[in-house]
């Protein structure tokens, strides 16, 4: 059982590790990608394990929960395990026409799947620190994509992520070092279990709220986002694209773990808190999106009002809420990750990521534009897309509450980011190319074309299969808001194993 | 730097401490010390190396490259809990041979998977303070 919680974290380890030996010919290449394929069906059975026994738990090294190190799996951890390996397999292949040789010989593979293995565990450990351990794994790797092949632009970004990141780091540590003093174990099974008891409950509260700014800053919610519009643009766009799709999402995640497992002897200050934030993220995100001008800078604001509407799943703390929030989850990974793949077509077909210096691209290649307006689409809630479906069900949720604004907040931005899809359409596909250049996807030799390609059709076919089927997925997305809500399982599968 | 005193001094200095982080690399199985101390001190008698005879020396004298030494350390310390996927056991789960006995009380001494994951700690360190360190001596 405990293999099935191991190999989502020990494959990409195993492929770095090759990757990083290989990577001066092309053979490490098709490591990464066999690693990247190998871990797709591990989480695969991951998931099919989880769907059966509901909860799954395994003591790494032997060591009995909670004294050592538990990997544990529910159905929010498997989703997330299965969607990570279905973004880090798409960016691998695209990056097969867009990554050069000399990025390669940099470390490139090896970064990456460090980088993977790090959101896999941060996904799937029970233990709080162990959290804070993948975090920093993620961080490092990312850091290193983030500059590799370092031109200035990149090194700037790199910074301010790197020094923004540390922050949330920072309080993050220092949370769980109260956190232990308060209880004395940093498991989050036990913690659930030990937090109820401690007797000043407002500690408590401080605690919880050094998480959520540590988890905020890696999410890049109201007020703390300015470090992701800053640095995801300048990167290739295989990285900006895995980037984008799932490591705010870690944040997210862990926002929705701890916050519905260990901090919720507070519901009413800590989700209030959380409900306000989400609409401030959603209504800034998008008002900074409309002000920018660059297709990434633009897509980069997108993430943020986005994650206003997963984190709000969370605020509103009821099944229906989280479902969506679970549900907005998965769907922007593969919409959001797939919009940053299409812009890296785009401007190498039309030469510029500036939109006032790209245009006519719809002339040249309709095929590009249908693929960018499906995700588009999806973003801002179409029917019958996968977005229509995540903001469905997250806007009812709140109108169930009777949080008549928040769910006016949430339809708003829907409208806004139409908005801004548009304008991306108008200045990148319609418009005539205003140097009189003819945009031609020609330009991109086929032997790049199809692997960059290959995965923008994959995720846009994905986005159409969860819009058009949606209750498999809400369903899905239910039984994880039940987990989520009512722990009781998911504590006795951890600690239950000391029993035995 | 150019200093007689140094270099001649350097060499003594480098034996002993990559003596003695061997030392500590092992000894770190039952007692304080291990595979990051040891890695940290390993790699200190290159630096000392590096800056008494310059970081072109140290890289030659270490014929490896140390970003190559920090990955296969990465590969040692992976294989170390991999190896219990054998015998059914967890993840990383230690697994012991004991020689001439069958408990740590009774045998002459164990083969076993934790030293082969604290020897890729070792190189780990070794190779990943070593690689930082001789980029910015370099870089300076």
């Amino acid at each position: 059982m405990s293999w099935y919680l191991a190999a989502p974290v020990a494959i990409p380890f195993v492929t770095a590790v090759l990757a990083f030996l290989l990577r001066n010919g092309p053979a490490g290449r098709w490591v990464s990608l066999a690693g990247s394929v190998a871990l797709l069906v591990a989480s695969g059975l991951l998931m099919a394990q989880v769907i059966e026994h509901g909860v799954i738990a395994g003591q790494m090294s032997n060591w009995e929960a909670p004294f050592g190190i538990t990997l544990v799996a529910d159905t929010l951890s498997a989703v997330m395990v299965v969607i990570t390996a279905i973004t880090g397999l798409a960016t691998i292949v695209y990056g097969m026409g867009e990554i050069r040789p000399r990025i390669e010989r940099l470390g490139y593979h090896a970064l990456f799947h460090a980088m993977i293995a790090g959101v896999c565990g941060a996904f799937l450990t029970g233990d709080v620190f162990n959290l804070y351990v993948w975090f920093e794994v993620m961080l490092i790797a990312s850091f290193g994509l983030l500059v590799i092949g370092g031109n200035k632009a990149q090194i700037d970004a790199g910074i301010k992520y790197v020094a923004l990141n540390l922050v949330s780091t920072l309080a993050f540590l220092s949370g769980i070092g109260m956190l232990y003093g308060l209880t004395g174990t940093l498991n989050m099974a036990d913690l659930h279990l030990a937090v109820q008891e401690v007797e000043n409950q407002a500690l408590v509260t401080v605690v919880a709220m050094l998480f959520m700014v540590g988890f905020g800053v890696k999410a890049a919610v109201f007020p703390l986002f300015f470090w992701l519009p800053a640095a995801y643009h300048t990167p290739s766009f295989s990285v900006s694209a895995v980037f984008a799709g799932l490591l705010t999402k870690v944040g997210v995640y862990a926002l929705m773990r701890m916050f519905t497992l260990v901090f919720v002897g507070d519901v009413g200050f800590t989700h209030e808190i959380l409900l306000w934030v989400s609409a401030a993220t959603m209504l800034t995100g998008v008002l900074g999106a409309a002000a920018q001008s660059e297709f990434r800078k633009i897509l980069s604001f997108h993430i943020i009002s986005q994650i206003g509407y997963m984190t709000l799943g969370l605020a509103l703390y009821t099944p229906l809420g989280l479902a969506g929030g679970v549900f907005y989850l998965v769907h922007h990974i593969i919409v959001k990750a797939n919009l940053f793949l299409v812009a890296g077509v785009a401007q190498k077909a039309a030469g510029h990521n500036e939109l006032a210096r790209i245009g006519g691209l719809y002339k040249a290649a309709p095929f590009l534009g249908l693929l960018f307006i499906i995700p588009a689409f999806s973003l801002a809630g179409f029917p019958p897309l996968s977005g229509f479906w995540a903001k469905f069900v997250v806007v009812k949720a709140s109108l169930e509450l009777e949080y008549w604004f928040i769910a006016f907040v949430a339809l708003l931005v829907g409208l806004l980011t139409i908005y801004s899809m548009t304008k991306i359409w108008a200045a990148a596909f319609w418009k005539p190319h205003p140097d009189g250049y003819e945009p031609k996807l020609s330009r991109i030799p086929p032997g790049d074309l199809w692997p960059m390609l290959l995965p923008i059709v994959a995720l846009a076919v994905m986005t159409m299969i969860i819009g058009l089927f949606p209750e498999v997925f809400v369903q899905l997305a239910e039984t994880a808001a039940v987990q989520l809500l009512d722990p009781t399982h998911y504590v006795e599968t951890v600690l239950g194993e000391v029993a035995r | 730097m150019n200093s007689i005193i140094v270099t001649a001094g350097a060499r003594i200095l480098v034996a002993l401490l990559l003596v003695f982080s061997v030392f500590m690399l092992l000894r770190g199985h039952n007692l304080p010390g291990g595979g990051f101390i040891g890695g940290l001190l390993g790699a200190t008698a290159f630096i000392v190396y590096a800056i008494a005879c310059g970081t072109a020396e140290a890289r030659k004298a270490l014929r490896v490259s140390p970003e190559g030494l920090a990955m296969v350390g990465l590969g040692v310390a992976l294989v170390a809990g991999l190896i219990s996927a054998l015998t059914g056991d967890p993840f990383f789960t230690g697994q012991w041979y004991w020689v001439g006995g069958d408990s740590y009380e009774t045998a002459a001494f164990s083969i076993n998977s934790v030293l082969v994951f604290d020897v890729g700690v070792y190189m780990v360190v070794f190779g990943g303070i070593l690689s930082l360190i001789l980029m910015l001596e370099e870089e300076l």
